[in-house]
C-alpha cells in the first residue's frame, strides 16, 4: 500500500513538472501549427464531412455497394483469389525468414567482430578487416531492403517476371526479410552472455555456440516476431495485388475501375475473413510459443 | 600446469580487478582460493580458462604462452579445462540433457552437436552424468524450470560430460543445502585424486576448504594475501584476509541504503 | 555421500523424451500449407533467370542510372513531398480523433469487467451490464472493420466519393488507422498496473477522474510511442495512396514508372528512403525523451 502510495506521489509530482514546463509548451504549440499547416495543405473540410455534399457522396456510395453479389459462381472465384493472397502472404513471410537469416549473422557485432567471442583472439589485422567490411555490407543491405517499400519493390519485380502473385510474393519477401533483419539482430545483439562464455570455455566451435547458446535463446522472440509480420504481410498481400500481384488486390482494382460495387463489397468481405483469420491464428500461436 | 608471471587484469582501463599477481599450479594439485567478495577470484578463473586475456604480465598453460592460442588451437586448449560457474552459466531454454551434453562440443564436429540438439546422440553418458549428481530424473526437463541448487548440479554434470585435465570450479556449491554441499565437494575431490585432475575450487566456506584441501590460496585485493598448506594457515592470516574490505562493502551498503539518523544510532554499535 | 545419491530410486534406463502433439500437428500442417501456397503462388523462380526476366531486370537497373536530378523534375516534387507529410500528419491526427474514444469503448477494464466495475457487478441491473458488453462486441466489431480494410481500397472508395486530391488520402489513413491505434490504444490501457486505480477509487474519485488521473498517465509513454510508429507507417503508405489519386508522392512515382523513366524512379525511391529515414530518427527521438521523462 505504501508503495503504491509513493508511486502515485512519483506520478502526480512528475506531471505537475510535465505541465509547467515551457518546453512542453512549445512542443504544444509546435503541434498545433503542424496540425494548421497540414488541414489546409490536405484541402481537409470538417464541414464537407460532417454536412456537405462529401457525406452525402459517401454515403450513397456505401448504399450502392448493397447488397453483396453472393451468386455462387463469384464466391467460388474470391474463394480462389483468397487463397492466392493467403499463399502469397505465407510464401512471403518464409522467404523474409530466410533472407533475414541469411544476413543477420553476418550483422551482428558480437558475432562478427567483438566481444566476448572474440576476447582471446589475435586474428591478423586483414581477417579483421574482412569480418568488419562483411559485417558492414550485411547492415547497409539489410536497411536497403527494409527502406524501400513493398509496393517499390513489387513495381520493380513485378516489372521483371511479370503479373502474378509470384513477384507480390518476392517484394513482401525482400522488405519483410530486411525487417526481420533487423528485429532478429537486435534480439541477437541482447542475449545473455553467460551462457555462451560457459559454452566457449568448453572449447565450442563459433557455430556451434550459435547453436546451443544463441538460437535457443533467441528463438522464440524471433518467431513471435515473425508471425507478427505475417499478420502484416496479409494486409500487405492485398495492396500489392493492386499493382498486378494477383489476388484479391488485383480483383478489388477491376472491380472499383468497372464500377462493379456489388462485388466489391463481396472482396470486402473475403478480406475482413482472411486478415482476422490470420491474426487470430498467429495470436494463438504466440500464445502458444510462450 | 599453470605458472603466472606478473599477471594483472584492468576492466575498462580503470578498475583493476588482479594486479601482479604470481602463482604455480602443478600437475593434479587441488588448490582452494579463497577470499572476500570483489577480490578477484572470478577474474583471475576467466583468466586461467582462456575465456579473457590479461592486460599485462604471461600466463603459461603446460608450458605453452596463452596469447600463442588461437582459433582450433586455443579451441582444443579450452576443452582441456572444464569450468563450474559461479551463476552456473547454463542456457535456460534448453532441456536439462543437451546441457549436460555441451559439456562435449569441444570433442565433437558442428555436424554432430546440431543432431544431438534433434535427437541427443549420447543421452546415456547425460544420464550417467546427472546421476552422480543426484538429478537423473531431470534429464528432459526445460533446464529454467529448475532450482537454483538442481541447476548447479546440472553446470556440474556439465563438467563431468566435458571430462576435462583441469577442474576450474568458481563456488561450485554456492546454492545448495550444506549437506549436498558437502557431498558435491567429496565428489570433485574423488573426481581429481582417482584421475590425477588439478582442481582449483574458489570457496565462501572455510571450513569446507581446511577440510579437503593440502593447500590454500588466499586472494584479497587482486593480488595473493597468502599462498600456504592448510596446516599453515592461521586465525590471524584469515582475519586479515577478510578483515576491511568485506565488513566495509557490508557497512557500505548497509548505510547507503539507510536513513542518515539510523546510521548516527548504529555506528558506535558497529565499529567498535 | 555417494550412497546417498545411488540409493535414490533412480532407473538407469533412459526415460521417454515427450514428443508434443503440439509439434507433429502443426509441422504437417506447416508442410501441407507450403506446398499448396506454392502451387497457388505459381512460384517459378527460374522467372527470374530467363533471358527476358534477366534483360528486363538489367534494363530496370541500367535504367536507373543517373538518377534524373534535372530541375524541370525535380522542381515537380515540392508539393507532392509537402503534401506526403501534410497527408500523413493529419490523417494520424485524424486517427487519433476516432481511434481514441472507441479505444477507450474497446476498453475491457473500462467497460464491464476489473475492479472499476466490480461494485456494479454485484448490484448490477442486468440490462446495463449488458449494454455496457454489447457496446464493448460492436466497437471492437468496428475497429476490425476499420483496420483489416487495406488503406488503398478506403482510398480508392472515398476517392469515387469525394473526388481525387489529398483528402481522400487523409480520410483513408484517418479511418484504417483509427482501427489499428484504437486496437492497440485498448491493449495498452488493459495492461496498466490497476493498482493506483484501485486506490484512485477508494478515494471516492469518478470514472473520468480515475481516466485522467490514473490511467493516461501511466499509459501516455507507450500509446505516444504507438501512435508516432503509426505515423512513420503512414508516410510509408502515402506511395499506394498516390497510385489511386489521392495525393502524396506515390502518383508522380506511378506515372514514372508508366512512361518506363527509371532514372526519375530512382530520385523518387532515393526521397522517400530520406523521408522514411528521417521519420524514422525523429520519432525515435520524441520516444526517447518521453519515455526518460516518465520514468522519473
Ligand atoms: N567484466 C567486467 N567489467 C568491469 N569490471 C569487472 C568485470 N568483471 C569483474 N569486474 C570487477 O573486478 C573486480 C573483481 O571481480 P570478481 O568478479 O573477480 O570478484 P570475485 O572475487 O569473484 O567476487 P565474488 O566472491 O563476489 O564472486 C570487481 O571490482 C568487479 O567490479
Ligand atoms: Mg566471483
Amino acid at each position: 500500500m505504501a508503495e503504491r502510495s509513493t508511486q502515485m506521489v512519483a506520478q502526480a509530482r512528475s506531471r505537475g513538472r510535465n505541465r509547467l514546463s515551457a518546453h512542453n509548451l512549445i512542443i504544444l504549440a509546435g503541434l498545433l501549427i503542424l496540425m494548421a499547416w497540414s488541414y489546409v495543405g490536405t484541402e481537409f473540410s470538417l464541414r464537407q464531412l460532417l454536412g456537405g455534399e462529401s457525406a452525402v457522396q459517401i454515403l450513397t456510395y456505401i448504399r450502392k455497394l448493397f447488397p453483396p453479389d453472393l451468386s455462387t459462381e463469384f464466391l467460388l472465384k474470391t474463394g480462389y483469389w483468397t487463397l492466392e493472397t493467403f499463399a502469397m502472404s505465407f510464401l512471403g513471410t518464409i522467404l523474409a525468414v530466410l533472407i533475414a537469416c541469411c544476413l543477420v549473422f553476418l550483422s551482428s557485432r558480437n558475432l562478427m567482430f567483438t566481444g566476448l567471442l572474440f576476447e582471446m583472439e589475435q586474428s591478423r589485422p586483414w581477417i579483421r578487416a574482412l569480418r568488419t567490411t562483411l559485417y558492414l555490407t550485411a547492415k547497409a543491405a539489410l536497411n536497403l531492403l527494409r527502406t524501400i517499400p513493398h509496393l517499390v519493390w513489387a513495381l520493380i519485380l513485378v516489372f521483371a517476371v511479370g503479373l502474378g502473385p509470384f513477384p507480390g510474393m518476392l517484394a513482401l519477401g525482400i522488405h519483410t526479410g530486411g525487417v526481420l533483419g533487423r528485429l532478429f539482430g537486435e534480439v541477437m545483439e541482447n542475449v545473455e552472455t553467460q551462457p555462451i562464455e560457459a559454452l566457449q570455455a568448453t572449447g565450442a566451435s563459433r557455430l556451434q555456440i550459435l547453436f546451443y547458446g544463441i538460437l535457443p535463446q533467441v528463438l522464440p522472440e524471433c518467431v513471435a516476431y515473425t508471425l507478427y509480420r505475417w499478420e502484416v504481410n496479409i494486409r500487405e498481400a492485398v495492396i500489392l495485388g493492386y499493382v498486378g500481384a494477383g489476388g484479391l488486390g488485383q480483383q478489388i482494382q477491376i472491380a472499383i475501375s468497372l464500377f462493379l460495387e456489388h462485388r466489391l463489397l463481396t472482396l470486402i468481405l473475403a478480406i475482413y475473413l482472411i486478415v482476422t483469420a490470420v491474426d487470430a491464428l498467429s495470436a494463438h500461436l504466440r500464445r502458444r510459443l510462450t | 600446469m599453470y605458472v603466472l608471471n606478473q599477471i594483472c587484469k584492468i576492466f575498462d582501463s580503470r578498475t583493476v580487478a588482479v594486479r601482479e599477481l604470481d602463482l604455480k599450479i602443478g600437475r593434479g594439485e587441488r588448490v582452494a582460493l579463497i577470499g572476500p567478495s570483489g577480490a578477484g577470484k572470478t577474474t583471475l578463473f576467466r583468466m586461467l580458462n582462456l575465456t579473457i586475456p590479461p592486460t599485462s604480465g604471461t600466463l603459461l598453460f603446460d608450458g605453452l604462452d596463452s596469447r600463442h592460442f588461437s582459433g582450433r588451437r586455443l579451441r582444443e586448449v579450452r576443452r582441456r579445462i572444464g569450468t563450474i560457474y559461479q551463476q552456473h552459466n547454463l542456457v535456460p531454454r534448453l532441456q536439462v540433457v543437451h546441457n549436460v551434453l555441451s559439456g562435449k562440443l569441444g570433442s565433437w564436429p558442428t555436424w554432430r552437436a546440431v543432431q544431438s540438439l534433434i535427437r541427443p546422440t549420447e543421452a546415456d553418458l547425460a544420464l550417467e552424468a546427472l546421476r552422480h549428481v543426484g538429478i537423473a530424473d531431470k534429464l528432459y526437463e526445460r533446464t529454467e524450470t529448475l532450482s537454483g541448487g538442481q541447476q548447479q548440479r546440472v553446470a556440474i554434470a556439465r563438467l563431468l560430460a566435458q571430462d576435462p585435465e583441469v577442474i576450474l570450479a568458481d563456488e561450485p556449491v554456492s546454492s545448495v543445502d550444506p549437506a549436498l554441499a558437502a557431498g558435491i565437494v567429496k565428489l570433485l575431490i574423488d573426481l581429481s585424486e582417482t584421475h590425477c585432475k588439478t582442481l582449483l575450487m574458489n570457496l565462501h566456506s572455510v571450513d569446507l576448504a581446511f577440510a579437503h584441501f593440502p593447500r590454500l590460496i588466499g586472494l584479497k585485493d587482486g593480488t595473493i594475501s597468502f599462498d600456504l598448506p592448510a596446516a599453515a594457515v592461521t586465525d590471524e592470516h584469515l582475519a586479515a584476509l577478510y578483515v576491511g574490505s568485506q565488513t566495509e562493502a557490508v557497512e557500505e551498503e548497509i548505510f547507503s541504503r539507510a536513513e542518515p539518523s539510523f546510521v548516527r544510532s548504529c555506528q558506535p554499535h558497529l565499529t567498535r | 555421500m555417494q550412497n546417498r545419491h545411488s540409493s535414490a530410486p533412480v532407473s538407469l534406463t533412459l526415460p521417454a523424451r515427450r514428443h508434443s502433439n503440439f509439434q507433429i500437428v502443426w509441422s504437417v500442417l506447416f508442410i501441407l500449407t507450403f506446398l499448396g501456397s506454392y502451387r497457388l503462388a505459381q512460384v517459378k523462380p527460374l522467372l527470374l533467370l530467363e533471358p527476358e526476366g534477366r534483360r528486363n531486370i538489367w534494363r530496370f537497373v541500367t535504367g536507373m542510372f543517373p538518377p534524373d536530378l534535372s530541375w524541370d523534375f525535380v522542381s515537380l516534387l515540392g508539393r507532392p513531398i509537402i503534401e506526403t507529410i501534410q497527408l500523413s500528419l493529419m490523417g494520424t491526427f485524424m486517427a487519433v480523433v476516432i481511434g481514441f474514444p472507441l479505444g477507450l469503448l474497446a476498453t475491457r477494464s473500462l467497460t464491464f469487467t476489473g475492479i472499476l466495475n466490480e461494485r456494479e457487478m454485484v448490484d448490477s441491473r442486468r440490462s446495463v451490464f449488458l449494454l455496457r458488453k454489447g457496446t464493448y462486441l460492436l466497437v471492437r466489431a468496428i475497429l476490425s472493420l476499420f483496420r483489416t480494410i487495406p488503406e488503398f481500397v478506403w482510398a480508392f472508395m472515398f476517392v469515387r466519393a469525394v473526388g481525387l486530391g489529398p483528402f481522400p488520402g487523409v480520410l483513408a489513413i484517418g479511418i484504417s488507422y483509427a482501427g489499428m491505434l484504437g486496437k492497440v490504444y485498448s491493449e495498452i490501457l488493459e495492461h496498466v498496473n490497476p493498482g493506483p486505480l484501485e486506490s484512485l477509487q477508494a478515494t471516492g474519485a469518478s470514472r473520468l477522474t480515475i481516466l485522467l488521473y490514473g490511467l493516461l498517465p501511466q499509459a501516455l509513454p507507450n500509446l505516444v510511442s504507438y501512435t508516432l510508429y503509426r505515423w512513420e507507417c503512414a508516410i510509408r503508405a502515402s506511395t499506394i495512396l498516390g497510385f489511386v489519386g489521392a495525393g502524396g508522392i506515390g502518383q508522380q512515382l506511378e506515372i514514372s514508372m508508366r512512361m518506363f523513366n527509371f532514372n526519375q524512379v530512382l530520385t523518387l525511391v532515393a526521397i522517400l528512403f530520406v523521408m522514411v529515414a528521417g521519420v524514422d530518427v525523429l520519432s525515435a527521438k520524441v520516444r526517447r525523451t518521453i519515455l526518460s521523462r516518465s520514468s522519473v
